[in-house]
């Protein structure tokens, strides 16, 4: 399989602290590649770094060949790049509907003018984002709530929400941030479930997390970075018997890895 | 609603503002309240901006500035270059929207109370500008404009000249309501449409918006120079009408009572701003009477309005309306 994402030798400095040091993986197409780490590796800064919303100090990342660093974050999101949020990042005084329509932006043909004055193309785009949403609300199960104002759902439906938004604006690459995080373990199934559907839809998908079960069971490969490093990758076996990886989490905390 | 409902409305509210005012006006012979209907109407525009600065998000404490910058240019235009009024009324209001870009580029990138900051100075630093620059005429102002011209098009006299007229004021009130009513419009229009939810969006996430593929510097200025648009043709018309303006015709305070307006109207509501206006305005004349405990009573009921009323006065009919 080609390589959809290339990262090259990205580094970040914060003043002093070098949040993210060095580092070059890539990710197949189709493949869902996780990232992981201790607390303070660096995770967040290479998903910010990825997704255009932060600047890298030195290194690139290319999408299929083209630099998207140094982008602004909407113009990343127009070449394919798309990212959700750790928190629970959403159009709250939205319905859960509206919250999906208006994500399908990178797909209107209409102008801002042309939505103004409701032309031919601006009602066709209005249409087709309706069925969209409805087809992504479907997908993830969250049909039933499509009326609801989305700050009323609860925990994990925010979440998939979250997912919704993402696709609507039809990435070739999603990158999840800790989707996992939070969840109880029926809650994080479930969601392993849904990821590995997107999968089979053709998304690629890089994704952040904690929660090292379910990177086991949902990743094709495994990033580990340890103080802005990386410092393994291969498939979840290959990872779970690396000295290096099992030395990062012993020597920090238990619970990282579930025990 | 069906579009019988929604035109039984807005058919009564333009029958009331072109036809049963001005009749109850001159039956009455208090011809001095068209001048008053005129400000309500033309404050409520400038509102109007604001509250679309407020629909993306942003308190905007400025329009005085764009006010005083659309009378500047209207009057300059007409006074020393003698261009007619109804041609300097859209470039007044090019003008405030081309200078809100240049100021908005920067300024728009801050939230909250620094935003708000930085507009407040912004009424300042126009009011010092008219003071400083040659061409404003300073502190004496730009006094004795002509009241507008006729406007024809193709032979035919659309606007007859307003000197000609006997009832001047009429003329001055039809012309700011009907623009008060295509102000409206628009903004209802862009509330209701695609670019409506797009500016929610902003209002409400801009992170996720811009991750969404939103320009989202891009959208910010446009509805900021929308709003100074509004704002600059209101202020041209207020020195047509006044037939001068000096450096003080719009202070600090008239761009927080434009604020106040939409506050006062509710900021979840297209009409606020022009119910706002109107309450404002009233609201303080029937309180001169109370002479010296005029502000005291003024501030203490805008205070007690905000506590209980914090969407704005239409929240009430809008919410008696769903239980009914």
């Amino acid at each position: 399989m080609a390589d959809l994402l290339e990262v090259s030798a990205l580094t970040k400095r914060f003043g002093g602290l070098v949040a993210v040091n060095n580092i070059s993986f890539s990710v197949r197409e189709k493949e869902i590649l996780s990232v992981i780490g201790p607390n303070g590796a660096g995770k967040s800064t290479l998903f910010k770094l990825i997704s255009s919303f932060l600047r890298p100090t030195s290194g690139e990342v290319r999408l299929k060949g083209e630099r998207i660093s140094d982008l602004a974050p909407h113009i990343a999101a127009r070449k394919g790049v798309v990212r959700t949020f750790q928190e629970t990042t959403i159009f709250k005084n939205m319905s859960v509907r509206e919250n999906v329509i208006i994500a399908h932006h990178l797909r209107s043909r209409a102008s801002l003018l042309g939505f103004f004055l409701g032309t031919g193309a601006a009602k066709a785009d209005e249409a087709a984002f309706g069925m969209s949403a409805d087809e992504i609300l479907a997908l993830l199960g969250l049909s039933s709530l499509a009326g609801e104002t989305a700050r009323n759902l609860p925990h994990g439906h925010l979440r998939a929400l979250g997912i919704a938004i993402g696709l609507a604006t039809n990435p070739s690459i999603l990158l999840l941030d800790e989707p996992f995080a939070g969840m109880n373990h029926e809650e994080t199934m479930r969601m392993v479930a849904m990821v590995r559907r997107l999968r089979e839809l053709g998304l690629t998908i890089l994704l952040v997390e904690h929660d090292m079960p379910a990177v086991m069971k949902i990743s094709d490969r495994i990033v580990v970075l340890n103080f802005g490093q990386k410092i393994a990758e291969g498939t979840p076996a290959e990872i779970q018997n690396n000295d290096k990886v099992i030395e990062a989490y012993l020597g920090s905390e238990d619970e990282a890895i579930g025990l | 609603m069906t579009r019988s409902m929604k035109i039984a409305p807005v058919a009564a509210f333009l029958v009331v503002i072109f036809i049963a005012v001005p009749v109850l006006i001159s039956a009455s012979g208090r011809i001095d309240l068209y001048y008053t209907f005129t400000s309500v109407a033309l404050l409520s525009i400038a509102s109007a901006g604001v509250w679309l600065t407020f629909y993306i998000g942003r308190i905007n404490i400025g329009q005085g500035a764009y006010a005083l910058m659309g009378g500047y240019v209207s009057a300059i235009l007409v006074v020393t270059y003698g261009w007619s009024f109804w041609l300097t009324l859209p470039v007044a209001g090019l003008f405030c929207a081309a200078a809100s870009v240049l100021i908005g580029l920067p300024i728009l990138r801050l939230r909250g109370v620094y935003f708000a900051m930085v507009t407040l100075v912004l009424t300042e630093v126009a009011r010092l500008l008219a003071l400083a620059l040659p061409i404003t005429n300073g502190a004496k102002g730009m006094v004795s404009i002509p009241l507008p011209g006729a406007l024809s098009a193709f032979g035919l006299t659309i606007i007859p000249d307003f000197a000609t007229l006997h009832n001047a004021r009429l003329a001055f009130y039809l012309l700011a309501v009907a623009l008060m009513v295509v102000c409206f419009a628009v903004v209802y229009r862009l509330v209701h449409s695609r670019v409506g939810k797009l500016c929610q969006s902003l209002q409400q996430n801009e992170e996720l918006a811009s991750s969404i593929g939103v320009n989202i510097a891009y959208l910010r200025v446009i509805a900021y120079a929308v709003s100074s648009f509004f704002g600059g043709v209101a202020g041209a018309i207020f020195a047509a009408i006044s037939q001068s303006i000096y450096p003080s015709s719009f202070t600090v305070i008239d761009s927080v009572n434009f604020m106040l307006n939409c506050f006062l109207g509710g900021l979840g509501y297209v009409f606020g701003p022009m119910l706002g206006t109107l309450v404002l305005y009233f609201g303080w004349d029937l309180l001169f009477q109370t002479g010296r405990f005029q502000l005291l009573i003024y501030s203490t009921l805008m205070i007690v309005l905000m506590l209980f009323l914090p969407n704005g006065l239409l929240s009430l009919a809008v919410t008696t309306r769903k239980k009914g």
